[in-house]
């Protein structure tokens, strides 16, 4: 006959609540607060949005509308190595869809997915404003352009460690 | 008053500026139809988010059609409510709605009562063109309510309610595009989140997508059982709404009707949850006197304002959102929750049967109750007081299941012992009721003279807060406050927590008008003249009772001097009177 809880580690809590006071406990800055956790964090698990809702002083299902709505905010942990594949007008043109294909099948996980080793995640985005070098794919930040499929493999061996 | 002119469908109509297009149409006698839109005038309830284009009509000189029911009347203006284009386009928006709706009518819950089957009808749709995606998600129950999101509309409507009106949240839209439904976070069970299980939600869904967790079948079976007593008691504001579900009008006291179907249902014994009202103002009025005269002796310790505590959202409510300030409520139980302790002690032991033989079910006009049933604390080592709940719906739909012609059922009375009560145990059915009975005792008590008048007109009304001050000679001015809706509550709680609260006295009940509107009520579809119907009936039940303050009922007189003692004697400590939890969400940090 108690309440629900919700375990969270220390330094987290109070990473969250420092975040929230950054923007005064401001509901109306839900998404740069959402932003800026995600960018701390690499996702919004379920107790980091239940610490955003007590912050703000707003139902946990308003905070859990917003990381729903938008695809930029993930519940799932990012691999170390983030792997976003654009499938942007010039990319998709270019054939972009068979990188991804190529990246699908070495890392045997599908769009959202994470490998078992946490090593690698695999997304799609709109466009990286790189079209000159269409198609592209970023790795962490880092751009690969000209892509061909069989480029896939040794892309990612770079990333052995 | 600024008016303007315009033309709708060929007519001349003048309004007021501000005017929706809905409105001014619906002044002339031109219905149009509508979905997402529910307001229930002057009682805090509305969705007004123009989602879901079924009321589009065609402005003459504009672009896309405009839908009527968020778009403002302007000068000179030229609407065509009919023309072919909003016909079609009306007709294609609920084509492409039905054909992501499971066609499953005959089973649902709200079938004959949902809006979108109206719609439908009302439409002729015939066939749907459309062959989509259909959504597949399971059926969620809790104690309460049922949640079928496959006949999610997203018109948001009980979104609106569960947000604004009562400052819960506890679900509303997640996700975009098709995967788009009104959910709870992290698709979590109702029970798992900070829901009070109110119902206004399944309230003012147009569809099946919400709807009470069915007990009828339950009854059905215990009445069937030769092994088992059955006893049923009866909410006040059931008897002023359970008629509109036999077509009479809205306001019809059927009080004896109910006493007669109850009976010819088979229960073994029909008693009135009036009764227990009464009960529950001698237990709840002797703690407001006690805690009031200490605290005007001086004592910092007690807790003032005294509230309600009758309502099971509202418990809910606090348990969730204030266990710190759990001690403010009286620690009376619920009148259903007080019948249901003495059916299974007094009661059973003077039929001489054990507790766990005697089946008790509430006739209740709310949801939440189902839930109270299930608390562990109100019941005995897993046998509950009061065995299940049922909505005043579901009684209509039993009272048809057994073939029972209601409209043409003579009266018939409750039975006794647990069956008498007064004017002040009816009005409990009413925003302000609860209040206004235990005035009735409580200033009586208090002064020691017979009250000079009866009704306390002053905490009556239908405005979602109200205050009034109360002389109480040679004691203090009471100063008490009666809201519905839980936003309203929720403010109150704000200004005990700052100690800002002006209060001594507080009854919150968290629907609109009380129980007349609660959960568990025939459906209105947002028409408040129903609501205000019910509310004038309760005062009128009022008004017919012979005796009309708790303390003169004869029975509850009976009962203390039989089996309770005195109110808040030990014994009626242990059995009426209840403890609250917190329940409040926490971090457990490491």
């Amino acid at each position: 006959m108690v309440g629900p809880k919700v375990k969270i580690t220390e330094a987290n809590y109070l990473k969250i609540k420092d975040i929230c006071a950054s923007f005064n406990n401001n509901p109306g800055e839900l998404i740069n607060i959402l932003h800026k956790t995600q960018g701390e964090f690499g996702y919004l698990p379920e107790e980091v949005q239940q610490v955003v809702a007590d912050c703000l002083g707003i139902p946990v299902g308003r905070v859990y509308g917003v990381v729903s709505f938008y695809s930029f905010f993930t519940m799932k942990p990012k691999g170390k190595y983030a792997i976003s594949v654009c499938l942007g007008t010039a990319c998709y043109v270019k054939g972009a869809e068979k990188i991804l294909d190529a990246l699908k099948s070495e890392l045997k996980i599908s769009e959202g997915g994470v490998t078992e080793d946490g090593k690698f995640s695999l997304d799609v985005l709109r466009c990286v404003g790189a079209c000159g070098l269409a198609p592209v794919m970023t790795i962490n930040g880092k751009t690969y352009g000209r892509l061909v499929p069989e480029h896939v493999k040794e892309i990612l061996a770079e990333y052995a460690d | 008053m600024d008016t303007i002119k315009l033309t709708i469908d060929n007519r001349e109509v003048e309004v007021p500026r501000g005017t929706t297009i809905l409105k001014a149409a619906e002044q002339m006698g031109i219905k149009i139809p509508t979905l997402c839109h529910f307001e229930l005038d002057g009682l805090a309830l509305e969705n007004r988010p123009g989602g879901c284009r079924v009321c589009v009509v065609e402005v003459v000189g504009r672009r896309n059609l405009a839908p009527a029911c968020i778009t403002e009347c302007m000068p000179d203006m030229v609407v065509k409510t009919n023309s072919f284009r909003a016909l079609n386009a009306r007709r294609t928006v609920l084509e492409l709605m039905l054909s992501d709706h499971p066609n499953d009518c005959l089973q649902c819950p709200k079938s004959g009562h949902c809006e979108l089957q109206s719609l439908a009808a009302d439409m002729g749709i015939r066939e749907i063109p459309f062959k989509g995606q259909q959504s597949q998600y399971a059926k969620e129950f809790s104690p309460s309510i049922v949640r079928d999101a496959n006949k999610c509309i997203m018109c948001r409507r009980c979104e609106s309610v569960c947000h604004e009106y009562q400052s819960v949240g506890a679900i509303g839209a997640v996700e975009r595009g098709f995967p788009a439904v009104v959910s709870t976070a992290f698709g979590k069970n109702l029970t798992d989140t900070n829901c009070v299980l109110c119902g206004q939600c399944v309230a003012v869904c147009p569809t099946g997508a919400l709807a009470e967790v069915d007990n009828t079948g339950k009854i059905l079976r215990d009445i069937a059982n030769p092994d088992v007593k059955t006893c049923v008691q009866v909410a006040p504001a059931v008897r002023v709404a359970l008629g509109e579900e036999f077509g009479m009008p809205a306001g019809s006291i059927v009080t004896g009707k109910i006493a007669a179907a109850l009976k010819a249902i088979g229960f073994d014994y029909v008693f009135d949850t009036d009764w227990s009202a009464d009960l529950t103002i001698m237990e709840e009025g002797t703690e407001v006197i006690g805690r009031l005269k200490a605290y005007l002796a001086g004592d910092k310790n007690v807790k003032i304002p005294i509230m309600t505590s009758c309502c099971p959202a509202w418990v809910n409510f606090y348990e969730k959102f204030y266990p710190e300030l759990r001690d403010y409520p009286s620690t009376a139980k619920s009148p259903q929750g007080m019948f249901g302790a003495t059916v299974k002690t007094y009661f059973a032991d003077k039929i001489g049967i054990p507790r766990k033989n005697l089946v008790c079910v509430s006739v209740m006009p709310c949801v939440a109750k189902k839930y109270e049933c299930e608390r562990e604390e109100l019941g005995v080592n897993g046998d509950p007081d009061v065995n299940y709940s049922i909505t005043t719906r579901e009684l209509a739909r039993l009272i048809k299941i057994c073939n029972i012609d209601f409209n043409s059922l003579p009266d018939a009375e409750f039975d006794s012992p647990l069956g008498a009560s007064t004017g002040a145990a009816v009005i409990f059915g009413a925003t302000g009721g609860v209040m206004e009975a235990a005035l009735r005792t409580a200033v009586e008590v208090l002064t020691g003279e017979t009250l000079p008048r009866i009704d306390f007109e002053e905490v009556r009304g239908l405005e979602g807060v109200r205050e009034a001050t109360i002389p109480v000679p040679g004691v203090a001015d009471l100063k008490v406050a009666v809201v519905y809706g839980l936003k309203n509550a929720r403010t109150i709680m704000e200004q005990i927590k700052a100690g800002e609260c002006p209060y001594h006295f507080v009854e919150v009940m968290a629907c609109p008008g009380g129980c007349i509107d609660g959960a568990g009520q025939p459906y209105h579809h947002g028409d408040a003249s129903i609501v205000r119907a019910r509310h004038a009936a309760i005062y009128e039940a009022d008004r017919r009772m012979p005796i009309r303050k708790s303390h003169e009922n004869p029975e509850v007189q009976a009962i203390y001097k039989e089996f309770y003692g005195q109110p808040c004697s030990e014994k009626s400590h242990h059995l009426l009177h209840t403890i609250y939890f917190d329940k409040k969400i926490k971090f457990d940090i490491d």
